[in-house]
Protein backbone atom coordinates (compact mmCIF):
# COMPACT_ATOMS: atom_id res chain seq x y z
CA UNK A 1 0.00 0.00 0.00
CA UNK A 2 0.79 3.34 -1.35
CA UNK A 3 1.62 5.90 2.18
CA UNK A 4 -1.69 7.74 1.45
CA UNK A 5 -3.14 4.58 1.21
CA UNK A 6 -2.23 3.56 4.51
CA UNK A 7 -3.42 6.43 6.34
CA UNK A 8 -6.80 5.37 7.93
CA UNK A 9 -8.39 6.59 11.04
CA UNK A 10 -7.95 4.16 13.95
CA UNK A 11 -11.09 2.67 14.45
CA UNK A 12 -12.56 -0.19 15.95
CA UNK A 13 -14.25 -1.81 12.84
CA UNK A 14 -17.93 -2.30 13.32
CA UNK A 15 -21.09 -2.15 11.78
CA UNK A 16 -21.83 1.65 14.05
CA UNK A 17 -18.29 2.83 13.13
CA UNK A 18 -18.79 2.15 9.56
CA UNK A 19 -22.31 3.91 9.64
CA UNK A 20 -20.87 6.37 11.72
CA UNK A 21 -17.50 6.85 9.25
CA UNK A 22 -20.14 6.67 5.94
CA UNK A 23 -21.74 9.83 7.46
CA UNK A 24 -18.19 11.70 7.66
CA UNK A 25 -17.41 10.67 4.50
CA UNK A 26 -20.84 12.13 2.84
CA UNK A 27 -20.53 15.29 4.95
CA UNK A 28 -16.61 15.91 3.59
CA UNK A 29 -17.57 15.20 -0.04
CA UNK A 30 -20.69 17.96 0.57
CA UNK A 31 -18.58 20.43 2.22
CA UNK A 32 -15.98 19.65 -0.59
CA UNK A 33 -18.48 20.81 -3.75
CA UNK A 34 -19.41 23.47 -1.18
CA UNK A 35 -16.09 25.06 -0.69
CA UNK A 36 -14.94 24.61 -4.41
CA UNK A 37 -18.30 26.66 -5.19
CA UNK A 38 -17.37 29.41 -2.77
CA UNK A 39 -13.54 29.38 -4.18
CA UNK A 40 -15.46 29.74 -7.66
CA UNK A 41 -17.43 32.37 -6.21
CA UNK A 42 -14.33 33.97 -5.14
CA UNK A 43 -12.03 33.86 -7.70
CA UNK A 44 -14.44 35.31 -10.42
CA UNK A 45 -14.54 38.37 -7.88
CA UNK A 46 -10.93 38.58 -7.52
CA UNK A 47 -10.51 38.33 -11.61
CA UNK A 48 -12.61 40.73 -12.57
CA UNK A 49 -11.73 43.17 -9.45
CA UNK A 50 -8.11 42.91 -10.87
CA UNK A 51 -8.24 44.87 -13.78
CA UNK A 52 -10.26 47.10 -12.17
CA UNK A 53 -7.10 47.37 -9.36
CA UNK A 54 -4.97 47.94 -13.09
CA UNK A 55 -7.30 50.70 -14.59
CA UNK A 56 -7.93 51.97 -11.47
CA UNK A 57 -3.63 52.78 -10.87
CA UNK A 58 -3.27 54.26 -14.41
CA UNK A 59 -5.84 56.88 -13.12
CA UNK A 60 -4.53 57.56 -10.21
CA UNK A 61 -1.25 58.52 -11.80
CA UNK A 62 -3.38 61.03 -14.23
CA UNK A 63 -5.04 62.52 -11.41
CA UNK A 64 -1.98 63.23 -9.28
CA UNK A 65 -0.16 64.82 -12.11
CA UNK A 66 -3.40 67.00 -12.37
CA UNK A 67 -2.96 67.53 -8.75
CA UNK A 68 0.96 68.34 -9.04
CA UNK A 69 0.57 70.87 -11.47
CA UNK A 70 -2.54 72.67 -9.99
CA UNK A 71 0.04 72.89 -7.44
CA UNK A 72 3.04 74.34 -9.18
CA UNK A 73 1.00 76.62 -10.45
CA UNK A 74 -0.03 77.76 -7.14
CA UNK A 75 3.12 77.76 -6.33
CA UNK A 76 4.16 80.05 -9.15
CA UNK A 77 1.72 82.37 -8.77
CA UNK A 78 1.39 82.80 -5.04
CA UNK A 79 5.22 82.02 -3.74
CA UNK A 80 6.92 78.77 -2.05
CA UNK A 81 6.11 80.19 1.38
CA UNK A 82 2.07 79.37 1.55
CA UNK A 83 3.31 75.69 1.89
CA UNK A 84 4.56 76.26 5.10
CA UNK A 85 1.74 77.97 6.30
CA UNK A 86 -1.01 74.97 5.41
CA UNK A 87 2.02 73.14 7.34
CA UNK A 88 1.85 75.03 9.99
CA UNK A 89 -1.57 75.29 10.00
CA UNK A 90 -3.02 71.85 10.41
CA UNK A 91 -5.57 70.93 13.21
CA UNK A 92 -8.38 68.69 12.34
CA UNK A 93 -9.12 66.47 9.29
CA UNK A 94 -11.75 67.74 6.99
CA UNK A 95 -11.64 64.86 4.66
CA UNK A 96 -11.88 61.45 6.49
CA UNK A 97 -13.24 58.06 5.25
CA UNK A 98 -15.83 55.86 6.86
CA UNK A 99 -17.03 52.41 6.03
CA UNK A 100 -19.68 49.43 5.81
CA UNK A 101 -19.19 46.42 5.11
CA UNK A 102 -19.83 43.72 2.11
CA UNK A 103 -20.66 39.81 1.97
CA UNK A 104 -19.26 38.60 -1.07
CA UNK A 105 -19.72 34.33 -0.15
CA UNK A 106 -18.84 34.46 3.42
CA UNK A 107 -15.80 37.50 2.68
CA UNK A 108 -16.41 40.63 4.45
CA UNK A 109 -14.99 43.49 2.49
CA UNK A 110 -15.01 47.11 3.55
CA UNK A 111 -16.66 49.69 1.40
CA UNK A 112 -15.14 52.83 2.02
CA UNK A 113 -16.95 56.27 1.84
CA UNK A 114 -15.95 59.48 1.14
CA UNK A 115 -16.84 62.03 4.41
CA UNK A 116 -16.20 65.83 4.30
CA UNK A 117 -16.49 67.26 7.51
CA UNK A 118 -17.36 71.08 8.25
CA UNK A 119 -15.74 73.75 10.55
CA UNK A 120 -18.68 73.06 13.04
CA UNK A 121 -18.14 69.36 12.78
CA UNK A 122 -21.05 67.87 11.29
CA UNK A 123 -20.10 64.88 8.39
CA UNK A 124 -21.58 64.84 5.20
CA UNK A 125 -21.07 61.88 3.84
CA UNK A 126 -20.34 61.58 0.10
CA UNK A 127 -22.46 59.64 -2.10
CA UNK A 128 -20.19 56.13 -2.54
CA UNK A 129 -16.99 56.56 -3.64
CA UNK A 130 -17.63 54.24 -5.92
CA UNK A 131 -20.53 55.95 -8.19
CA UNK A 132 -18.66 59.65 -7.49
CA UNK A 133 -15.72 58.50 -9.15
CA UNK A 134 -16.36 56.24 -11.99
CA UNK A 135 -18.19 59.27 -13.78
CA UNK A 136 -17.81 62.39 -12.14
CA UNK A 137 -13.91 63.10 -11.16
CA UNK A 138 -12.87 63.11 -15.10
CA UNK A 139 -15.06 65.24 -16.22
CA UNK A 140 -14.95 68.11 -13.09
CA UNK A 141 -11.14 67.50 -13.09
CA UNK A 142 -11.04 68.78 -16.69
CA UNK A 143 -14.01 71.64 -16.26
CA UNK A 144 -11.31 72.58 -13.34
CA UNK A 145 -8.75 72.97 -15.72
CA UNK A 146 -10.41 74.75 -18.34
CA UNK A 147 -11.45 77.50 -15.53
CA UNK A 148 -7.98 77.37 -14.89
CA UNK A 149 -6.82 78.50 -18.46
CA UNK A 150 -9.86 81.01 -18.73
CA UNK A 151 -8.62 82.44 -15.58
CA UNK A 152 -4.72 82.70 -16.77
CA UNK A 153 -6.46 83.57 -20.23
CA UNK A 154 -9.19 86.40 -18.60
CA UNK A 155 -6.92 88.05 -15.88
CA UNK A 156 -3.35 87.50 -17.43
CA UNK A 157 -0.90 90.37 -15.39
CA UNK A 158 -3.35 89.79 -12.10
CA UNK A 159 -2.29 86.55 -10.04
CA UNK A 160 -5.78 85.58 -8.24
CA UNK A 161 -3.73 83.94 -5.73
CA UNK A 162 -6.73 82.74 -3.78
CA UNK A 163 -8.51 80.98 -6.67
CA UNK A 164 -5.13 78.93 -7.73
CA UNK A 165 -4.55 77.76 -4.24
CA UNK A 166 -8.52 77.06 -4.28
CA UNK A 167 -8.35 75.06 -7.52
CA UNK A 168 -5.23 73.07 -6.25
CA UNK A 169 -7.07 72.42 -2.71
CA UNK A 170 -10.05 70.83 -5.23
CA UNK A 171 -7.81 69.04 -7.64
CA UNK A 172 -6.28 67.24 -4.29
CA UNK A 173 -9.42 66.82 -3.13
CA UNK A 174 -10.23 64.71 -6.74
CA UNK A 175 -7.27 63.04 -6.24
CA UNK A 176 -8.16 61.96 -2.88
CA UNK A 177 -11.31 60.76 -3.80
CA UNK A 178 -9.87 58.58 -6.46
CA UNK A 179 -6.96 57.29 -4.03
CA UNK A 180 -10.04 56.34 -1.71
CA UNK A 181 -11.65 54.17 -4.18
CA UNK A 182 -8.63 52.55 -5.30
CA UNK A 183 -7.88 51.88 -1.26
CA UNK A 184 -11.09 50.04 -1.72
CA UNK A 185 -10.72 47.82 -4.48
CA UNK A 186 -7.28 47.16 -3.39
CA UNK A 187 -8.50 46.19 0.11
CA UNK A 188 -11.11 44.19 -1.55
CA UNK A 189 -8.41 43.08 -3.46
CA UNK A 190 -6.04 41.79 -0.43
CA UNK A 191 -9.16 40.39 1.12
CA UNK A 192 -10.05 38.34 -1.37
CA UNK A 193 -6.62 37.15 -2.41
CA UNK A 194 -6.60 35.89 1.13
CA UNK A 195 -9.56 34.08 1.44
CA UNK A 196 -9.16 32.36 -1.82
CA UNK A 197 -5.69 31.27 -0.25
CA UNK A 198 -7.81 29.86 2.69
CA UNK A 199 -10.36 28.27 0.82
CA UNK A 200 -8.24 26.37 -1.76
CA UNK A 201 -5.94 25.41 1.00
CA UNK A 202 -9.15 23.77 2.82
CA UNK A 203 -10.27 22.14 -0.72
CA UNK A 204 -7.36 20.73 -1.60
CA UNK A 205 -6.74 19.45 2.11
CA UNK A 206 -10.15 17.77 2.02
CA UNK A 207 -10.08 16.50 -1.28
CA UNK A 208 -6.34 15.37 -0.86
CA UNK A 209 -6.22 14.09 3.25
CA UNK A 210 -9.99 13.88 4.62
CA UNK A 211 -11.59 12.48 1.85
CA UNK A 212 -9.04 9.32 1.53
CA UNK A 213 -8.55 8.87 5.07
CA UNK A 214 -12.22 8.55 5.75
CA UNK A 215 -12.50 6.36 2.53
CA UNK A 216 -9.44 3.73 3.38
CA UNK A 217 -11.09 3.49 6.71
CA UNK A 218 -14.21 2.62 5.30
CA UNK A 219 -12.69 0.11 2.81
CA UNK A 220 -10.61 -1.31 6.29
CA UNK A 221 -13.75 -1.67 8.06
CA UNK A 222 -15.22 -3.68 5.37
CA UNK A 223 -12.30 -5.68 5.29
CA UNK A 224 -12.42 -6.48 8.71
CA UNK A 225 -16.44 -7.09 8.40
CA UNK A 226 -15.74 -9.63 5.84
CA UNK A 227 -13.15 -11.35 7.06
CA UNK A 228 -15.15 -11.60 10.13
CA UNK A 229 -18.27 -13.20 7.95
CA UNK A 230 -15.73 -15.47 6.22
CA UNK A 231 -14.59 -16.49 9.95
CA UNK A 232 -18.27 -17.00 11.36
CA UNK A 233 -19.32 -18.98 8.04
CA UNK A 234 -15.72 -21.26 8.49
CA UNK A 235 -16.83 -21.76 12.11
CA UNK A 236 -20.47 -22.74 11.11
CA UNK A 237 -19.17 -25.31 8.16
CA UNK A 238 -17.03 -26.52 10.39
CA UNK A 239 -19.62 -27.66 12.88
CA UNK A 240 -21.58 -28.49 10.34
CA UNK A 241 -19.14 -31.29 9.38
CA UNK A 242 -18.48 -32.30 13.05
CA UNK A 243 -22.47 -32.40 13.58
CA UNK A 244 -22.76 -34.65 10.44
CA UNK A 245 -19.79 -36.47 11.28
CA UNK A 246 -20.83 -37.09 14.92
CA UNK A 247 -24.73 -38.12 13.66
CA UNK A 248 -23.32 -40.83 10.92
CA UNK A 249 -21.30 -42.18 14.14
CA UNK A 250 -24.44 -42.40 16.18
CA UNK A 251 -26.34 -43.76 13.18
CA UNK A 252 -23.97 -46.11 13.00
CA UNK A 253 -23.22 -46.87 16.47
CA UNK A 254 -27.34 -47.27 16.78
CA UNK A 255 -27.38 -49.60 13.46
CA UNK A 256 -24.41 -51.84 15.35
CA UNK A 257 -26.28 -51.74 18.63
CA UNK A 258 -29.67 -52.42 16.77
CA UNK A 259 -28.10 -55.56 14.57
CA UNK A 260 -26.20 -57.25 17.88
CA UNK A 261 -29.36 -56.72 19.37
CA UNK A 262 -31.50 -58.51 16.95
CA UNK A 263 -29.00 -60.90 16.58
CA UNK A 264 -29.02 -61.46 20.24
CA UNK A 265 -32.81 -61.59 20.66
CA UNK A 266 -33.01 -64.20 17.68
CA UNK A 267 -30.86 -66.10 19.78
CA UNK A 268 -32.72 -65.95 22.87
CA UNK A 269 -36.04 -66.66 21.36
CA UNK A 270 -34.49 -69.86 20.14
CA UNK A 271 -33.61 -70.82 23.14
CA UNK A 272 -36.55 -69.70 24.57
CA UNK A 273 -38.39 -71.61 21.83
CA UNK A 274 -36.79 -74.77 22.84
CA UNK A 275 -36.82 -74.33 26.32
CA UNK A 276 -40.65 -74.21 25.95
CA UNK A 277 -40.22 -77.13 23.58
CA UNK A 278 -38.98 -78.88 26.18
CA UNK A 279 -41.75 -77.17 28.61
CA UNK A 280 -44.27 -78.31 26.18
CA UNK A 281 -42.96 -81.75 26.03
CA UNK A 282 -42.71 -81.78 29.55
CA UNK A 283 -46.31 -80.87 29.80
CA UNK A 284 -48.22 -82.63 27.37
CA UNK A 285 -46.35 -85.70 28.98
CA UNK A 286 -47.66 -84.39 31.70
CA UNK A 287 -51.28 -84.48 30.47
CA UNK A 288 -51.06 -87.98 29.09
CA UNK A 289 -52.82 -90.48 31.02
CA UNK A 290 -50.68 -92.44 32.71
CA UNK A 291 -51.86 -96.55 31.94
CA UNK A 292 -50.53 -98.42 34.65
CA UNK B 1 -28.31 52.67 -0.42
CA UNK B 2 -27.77 52.42 3.21
CA UNK B 3 -28.92 54.27 5.99
CA UNK B 4 -26.30 56.51 7.10
CA UNK B 5 -25.38 56.98 11.20
CA UNK B 6 -24.15 59.60 12.78
CA UNK B 7 -22.45 57.36 15.15
CA UNK B 8 -20.34 55.54 12.46
CA UNK B 9 -16.54 55.53 12.60
CA UNK B 10 -14.95 57.46 10.93
CA UNK B 11 -10.98 57.03 9.86
CA UNK B 12 -8.37 59.24 8.62
CA UNK B 13 -5.87 59.22 5.08
CA UNK B 14 -2.50 59.54 5.81
CA UNK B 15 0.80 60.48 3.65
CA UNK B 16 4.19 60.19 4.06
CA UNK B 17 5.55 62.02 0.94
CA UNK B 18 8.01 65.03 0.03
CA UNK B 19 6.66 68.56 0.76
CA UNK B 20 4.67 69.25 -1.94
CA UNK B 21 2.58 66.40 -2.29
CA UNK B 22 2.09 66.42 1.43
CA UNK B 23 1.07 69.85 1.34
CA UNK B 24 -1.51 69.40 -1.69
CA UNK B 25 -2.77 66.73 0.16
CA UNK B 26 -3.14 69.03 3.59
CA UNK B 27 -4.97 71.61 1.48
CA UNK B 28 -7.16 69.19 0.18
CA UNK B 29 -7.97 68.76 4.31
CA UNK B 30 -6.91 65.20 5.26
CA UNK B 31 -4.18 66.64 7.72
CA UNK B 32 -5.03 66.03 11.48
CA UNK B 33 -3.04 66.60 14.70
CA UNK B 34 -4.49 64.73 17.53
CA UNK B 35 -4.02 65.65 21.34
CA UNK B 36 -0.86 63.95 21.70
CA UNK B 37 0.10 66.03 18.95
CA UNK B 38 0.85 63.26 16.35
CA UNK B 39 0.18 63.92 12.80
CA UNK B 40 -0.91 62.01 9.96
CA UNK B 41 1.42 63.10 7.46
CA UNK B 42 5.26 62.72 7.29
CA UNK B 43 7.22 65.37 5.05
CA UNK B 44 10.47 63.43 3.04
CA UNK B 45 13.42 65.83 2.69
CA UNK B 46 16.33 64.89 0.81
CA UNK B 47 18.37 64.20 4.18
CA UNK B 48 15.59 62.00 5.89
CA UNK B 49 17.06 59.15 7.13
CA UNK B 50 15.62 55.69 5.41
CA UNK B 51 15.21 54.32 9.65
CA UNK B 52 12.85 57.79 10.06
CA UNK B 53 10.86 56.99 7.29
CA UNK B 54 10.73 53.27 7.88
CA UNK B 55 9.54 54.35 12.14
CA UNK B 56 6.69 56.27 10.21
CA UNK B 57 5.18 53.74 7.89
CA UNK B 58 5.50 51.35 10.82
CA UNK B 59 3.59 53.98 13.33
CA UNK B 60 0.70 55.22 10.63
CA UNK B 61 0.03 51.40 9.38
CA UNK B 62 -0.39 50.24 13.33
CA UNK B 63 -2.81 52.88 14.04
CA UNK B 64 -5.80 51.93 14.52
CA UNK B 65 -8.06 55.09 13.41
CA UNK B 66 -5.87 55.39 9.72
CA UNK B 67 -7.57 53.57 6.43
CA UNK B 68 -5.14 54.51 3.83
CA UNK B 69 -1.74 55.31 3.80
CA UNK B 70 -0.72 57.43 0.92
CA UNK B 71 3.30 57.12 0.11
CA UNK B 72 5.20 58.57 -2.45
CA UNK B 73 6.54 55.83 -4.80
CA UNK B 74 10.21 57.42 -4.86
CA UNK B 75 9.89 56.84 -0.92
CA UNK B 76 8.40 53.57 -1.09
CA UNK B 77 11.13 52.77 -2.89
CA UNK B 78 12.89 53.11 -0.40
CA UNK B 79 11.35 51.19 2.02
CA UNK B 80 10.65 48.70 -0.28
CA UNK B 81 11.23 45.69 1.43
CA UNK B 82 9.43 46.72 4.31
CA UNK B 83 6.07 48.23 1.41
CA UNK B 84 6.38 44.65 -0.24
CA UNK B 85 6.03 42.47 3.12
CA UNK B 86 3.01 45.00 4.44
CA UNK B 87 -0.05 42.79 3.74
CA UNK B 88 -2.99 43.70 5.75
CA UNK B 89 -6.11 44.60 4.23
CA UNK B 90 -6.40 47.52 6.57
CA UNK B 91 -4.88 50.38 6.47
CA UNK B 92 -4.26 50.14 2.68
CA UNK B 93 -0.97 51.36 1.44
CA UNK B 94 -1.36 53.26 -1.75
CA UNK B 95 1.83 54.14 -3.67
CA UNK B 96 1.34 57.65 -6.03
CA UNK B 97 3.64 59.46 -8.87
CA UNK B 98 5.74 62.49 -7.31
CA UNK B 99 6.42 65.51 -8.79
CA UNK B 100 10.23 65.02 -10.18
CA UNK B 101 10.26 60.97 -10.74
CA UNK B 102 8.57 59.49 -13.29
CA UNK B 103 6.18 57.23 -11.93
CA UNK B 104 6.48 53.43 -12.53
CA UNK B 105 3.45 51.17 -12.52
CA UNK B 106 5.34 48.34 -12.12
CA UNK B 107 6.99 48.82 -9.33
CA UNK B 108 3.73 49.10 -7.51
CA UNK B 109 3.68 46.09 -4.90
CA UNK B 110 0.00 45.73 -5.84
CA UNK B 111 0.40 46.25 -9.36
CA UNK B 112 3.04 43.44 -9.05
CA UNK B 113 1.39 40.95 -7.17
CA UNK B 114 -1.72 41.29 -10.28
CA UNK B 115 0.03 41.01 -13.01
CA UNK B 116 1.75 37.96 -11.43
CA UNK B 117 -1.56 36.89 -10.75
CA UNK B 118 -2.60 37.62 -14.53
CA UNK B 119 0.37 36.10 -15.73
CA UNK B 120 1.40 38.92 -17.23
CA UNK B 121 4.95 38.08 -15.90
CA UNK B 122 6.51 39.72 -12.32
Amino acid sequence: MASAAGDRLNVVPSRMTLTQIKGRLAGANKGHSMLKKKSDALTVRLRSILKQVLEKKNQTGDVCREALISLAVAKYVVGEDFKLHILESVDKSSLKVSFHSENIAGVTIPVFEKVSVDDDGTENYGESVQDTVGNGVSKEVSEGLSNKFHSFVSLSGLSKGGQQIATCGENFRKAADTLISLAELQTCFTLLDEAVKITNRRVNALENVVIPRLENTVAYIISELDELEREEFFRLKLVQNWKERESKNAQQLREQLERTRQGFSSFEMDSYRTEERVVEGLSSNDDSDIIF
Amino acid sequence: MQSHTKTKRTKLLSIIGDEDTVCGFLLAGIGEVNQHKETNYFVVKKDTPVSAIEETFKRLTSREDIAVVIINQHVAEKIRELVHSYRAPIPAVLEIPSKDQPYDLSQDSTVKRVRQMLGLGA
